[in-house]
């Protein structure tokens, strides 16, 4: 009984403290105070030009106000940014970082599968691509499908649960891909697979058509149900559900959107010339290399354009792309963002924005809306991110210098305003990771074996670095995990 | 005006006609891509010009802030604040804008490959089997390759093409990014050889579509130390080779050995005559293959580098250049450090190591050059040096360094003037010289922007 009370005692001492120490774990290194104030910044809004000497303050996660000489209020952590730049955190419109796996390529139409179930939150690729200034991602299904799976668009909030990574309200997205890729062109039959389904830029208008037909099928079983609930009918037996027409019927709704992998011309054409038919729009068409051919086209569908800087010739559909394309496009009225597809290249996303100022005569700020405002718009959520305006989400990065020169080097980045990644702390904690290294690498576990023990298995290496989704290994990166 | 209507004139005229239809097309095709330069931008003879009023980055001496550079019959004839144009020298306004020599990659495989996937007939990388060093560059480099043009109009005018795959991959050809045929592109045609250092893992390809091939590590490094022991066997074999020749040449008594194409190509190797370029990212790779190059006599240059960083006081006192080639790759291991690879560079150099930075890429991304520069130097490096790294330094570690990498008189007229920091990613070049010849700013994506930008 007296065990037992000093345990409860024990307990109810500690329990206060334990809890405390979970929350400050949860929150990372920083103490997070609610409001901070960065100081005298040149601040790049992305959506009203560039604002010198500038001031933000930050309350509750959100842009409380712009402006200069803003007050301190007591408590706020106060940033001086004198001599450096803000703007808003890259958003990147087409990640696989995260995913441990990527296609489920046993299908053409594999809408039934969901990358949030596969989404790994200690991917150490997440934080060298907060060190680059960026905050969200567009996580999507590989495109080894006509049809894809779903995507989920997440903040990079490392070091946090999965949960807390998942964007709220982001709108329901979904990936479809066109050309090689699903016609399965690059991959080498092997013995023992079976060839799937299509082969041909035919067959992929077909597989799609077809799936859609069959999604508008599935939709009227559900609405003559539904109609006949209203009326009070009896007895009713619901339709069977079905989980790989179901997110066909959101988009038929309007309430998910389309981000297809495309390259040709062509294909892109078709897949307009579908969604016309069923009456739904193209959100995006991602990579879309060749789009500047028919940029009126896409205007007129009103679809976006998420594309690559300046990749080209790595494959056939990938001969004709050139660096103009984001111009071209945008002067014909399209929404063009430039994503990196590969957790190496998010890591430098302002360069890859600073090269557009280059090909043709976009402005400063038209090349920096297509890492910031116009991949959020294409994503659904420039309501809360993408540029720096008060009221929206205190995502943002402060830049050495000018996050288009190459000199220049992220020194914080912060997303709900909280700081996800200090260059300063990185380097202060680098003495006690390499001691800690050492010891590990010292531990009995991690030694040779003795002569004549069972030589260990070679090194597992990290999962390799995500480039295109258009590698011929990726599907040996998806198996291997 | 007199008509002339004599037999000869005649003649002469349909002569005239005849070759100028003949010519037509080139002469067409010069004209369209040239505009205003002439038409001798590839092949002709080098005109004589003078950039005027422009800054000149000499690279090797101080920064001229307004000065002029003379080009004469390929050459850097004069630079400087006052120097006297030469009568007749086409003269280029560069006010506002800057000289800078053309930049230098050494480790691209620049017209090797056109198309990677999908495309076998345009991949001319890898030699079947280990040991190649009979396999040239030069013979499989396409000079009409779209990124020929594509990289040059972004200011890299020379790179060194290597052959990849196996352990002897073939001999690297040291080329200009311009010239109709292999052989006018090259400065070198036979500038390195180049070796991939076996490494222990597990297993060439390591993976088959997923099915790992278990290896383990004692098998991994039996495997590494034959490979490398067949290596020693084969440069052994090419100096006795070479030594068997010599004599046989030196006394007509001796019988003189059959010719054997594959150890003749290494002989100027194993003799330190030429470098030879070992590809090696890993510390156990990199000190492996100095240990290797100094039992064997040969002229090392590592190619990669990842690991450089780290051990770069052993690579100074070892006096071993590096093209470090995967400034942005991400960090190999886990735990690295987010910058592990952006800041190797600038380690090398504060060790005083010799080195210079490359893409490592094969074609289509050799142009993004100047951007790895300069992440290394927004980590460290400093900005001089970060110029020199794509300059200077690959033409001395590739021996060139008195022909190529900086603007003085007497050395190669590859010259790029731009608007603005050599480096940043939106700076235009305005002007291009390679080999003293003004090349037109056109590639395949111009021309395809000129077709597609006003389609309504």
């Amino acid at each position: 009984m007296r065990k037992l009370f000093s345990f409860f005692l024990a307990f109810v001492v500690l329990a206060p403290a334990w809890g405390l120490r979970v929350r400050a774990q949860q929150r990372g290194n920083t103490s997070a105070p609610t409001e901070t104030l960065i100081r005298n910044a040149t601040i790049l809004t992305a959506s009203h030009g560039t604002l010198q000497n500038s001031d933000i303050l930050i309350r509750n996660g959100k842009i409380a106000a712009i402006g200069q000489n803003l007050k301190a209020p007591t408590g706020a952590r106060v940033v001086d940014a004198t001599g450096k730049y803000v703007m808003p955190g890259i958003v990147d419109c087409h990640s696989h970082s995260m995913l441990d796996a990527i296609n489920e390529g046993s299908v053409s139409v594999s809408s039934m599968a969901h990358t949030r179930d596969v989404l790994n939150p200690t991917d150490p690729d997440l934080y060298r691509e907060l060190a680059g200034g960026v905050t969200t991602l567009h996580v999507l299904h590989g495109s080894a499908n006509s049809i894809g799976g779903l995507n989920t668009v997440v903040k990079i909030k490392y070091g946090r649960p999965l949960s807390e990574f998942i964007f709220p309200g982001a709108p329901l997205s979904i990936k479809f891909a066109l050309g090689e890729n699903p016609k399965r062109s690059n991959f080498p039959a092997l013995p023992g697979l079976t060839r799937r389904y299509p082969e041909t830029r035919m067959g992929v208008e077909e597989t799609i058509r077809d799936a859609f037909t069959r999604a508008r099928n599935y939709k009227r079983e559900w609405d003559d149900y539904r109609a006949a609930q209203a009326r009070g009918e009896k007895n009713l037996i619901s339709p069977r559900r079905n989980l790989q027409l179901e997110p066909l019927v959101e988009v038929l709704e309007g309430k998910r959107y389309v981000h297809s992998h495309s390259y040709r011309a062509d294909e892109i054409l078709m897949l307009m010339r579908i969604a016309d038919d069923f009456g739904f729009k193209v959100r995006t068409f991602q990579h879309v290399l060749e789009g500047y051919k028919i940029a009126p086209e896409l205007a007129r569908h009103g679809a976006g354009a998420s594309i690559f800087a300046d990749s080209w010739a790595y494959k056939i559909e990938a001969y004709d792309a050139i660096p103009y394309a984001a111009v071209i496009m945008t002067r014909a009225g399209v929404i063009v963002s430039i994503n990196s597809d590969s957790d190496e290249r998010a890591r430098r996303l302002n360069i890859d924005a600073a090269k557009m100022l280059k090909y043709g005569d976009l402005t400063e700020e038209e090349a920096l809306r297509m890492i910031t405002l116009n991949p959020a718009i294409q994503l659904g959520i420039d309501n809360k991110v993408g540029s720096i305006d008060v009221g929206k989400d205190a995502d943002l990065a402060i830049w050495s210098g000018h996050p288009f020169s190459v000199y220049a080097r992220v020194e914080q980045t912060y997303i709900d305003g909280e700081v996800f990644f200090d260059r300063a702390q990185d380097l202060a904690r680098r003495p006690e990771l390499l001691r800690e290294r050492e010891q590990l690498e010292r531990a009995e576990a991690n030694r040779p074996p003795a002569e004549g023990a069972q030589p260990p298995g070679l090194p597992r290496g990290r999962r390799p670095a995500y480039g295109h989704d258009d590698d011929e290994a990726q599907i040996d990166q998806e198996d291997n995990h | 005006m007199q008509i002339k209507s004599s037999p000869l004139f005649i003649a002469r005229a349909l002569v005239c006609f005849a070759l100028l239809s003949f010519a037509a097309p080139f002469i067409a095709r010069a004209q369209q891509a040239s505009r205003t330069m002439g038409p001798d931008f590839m092949d002709g003879v080098p005109g004589t010009y003078a950039i005027r009023n422009a800054r000149i980055v000499t690279v090797t001496g101080a920064e001229i802030e307004n000065g002029t550079v003379v080009v004469r019959d390929g050459r850097i004839e004069s630079v400087g604040a006052n120097v006297t144009v030469p009568a007749g020298a086409q003269e280029i306004d560069a006010r506002g804008l800057s000289v800078y020599p053309g930049m230098i990659d050494l480790g691209t495989s620049m017209g090797l490959v056109e198309i990677p996937q999908g495309a076998s007939g345009t991949v001319d990388l890898q030699e079947v089997g280990e040991m190649n060093p009979n396999a040239q560059a030069l013979f499989g480099i396409n000079p009409h390759s779209a990124h020929v043009a594509v990289t040059r109009v972004n200011g890299v005018t020379s790179v060194l093409s290597s052959p990849q795959g196996g352990i002897i991959s073939g001999q690297a050809a040291f080329i200009n990014l311009l010239g109709s045929t292999p052989q006018a592109m090259a400065l070198t045609p036979d500038a390195a050889l180049v070796i991939n250092f076996p490494r222990a893992s597990g297993g060439r390809g390591g993976e088959f579509f997923g099915l790992r091939q278990q290896g383990n590590i004692s098998e991994a490094i039996t495997t590494r130390d034959r490979q490398i022991e067949q290596l020693r066997k084969l440069l052994r074999d090419a100096e006795a080779y070479g030594r068997a020749q010599d004599a046989a040449a030196r006394d007509k008594n001796l019988p003189r050995p059959n010719v054997d194409v594959v150890l003749a190509a290494l002989v100027p190797y194993v003799r330190g005559e030429r470098p030879v370029v070992f590809r090696a990212d890993r510390e156990p790779e990199i000190r492996g293959a100095v240990r290797f190059a100094e039992e064997m006599k040969l002229r090392l240059i590592i190619l990669g580098g990842n690991d450089a960083g780290r051990i770069a006081p052993f690579l100074k006192e070892h006096n071993v250049p590096v093209i470090v080639n995967g400034v942005l790759d991400l960090p190999p291991l886990e735990d690295d450090f987010y910058d592990a690879l952006y800041e190797n560079a600038a380690k090398l150099q504060q060790a005083g190591v010799r080195f210079c930075i490359s893409t490592g890429d094969t074609g289509s991304s050799v142009r993004d050059l100047p951007y790895h520069a300069g992440m290394a130097a927004a980590f460290g490096l400093p900005k001089d040096e970060a110029l020199k790294a794509v300059t200077l330094y690959p033409a001395q570690i590739i021996g060139m360094g008195d022909r190529l990498g900086s603007i003085e008189p007497g050395k190669l007229a590859n010259l790029v003037v731009t608007d603005g920091d050599l480096l940043e990613a939106r700076t235009n070049i305005r002007y291009l010289f390679i080999n003293g010849r003004q090349v037109p700013l056109v590639s395949r994506h111009t021309e395809l922007y000129e077709q597609f930008k006003n389609r309504k």
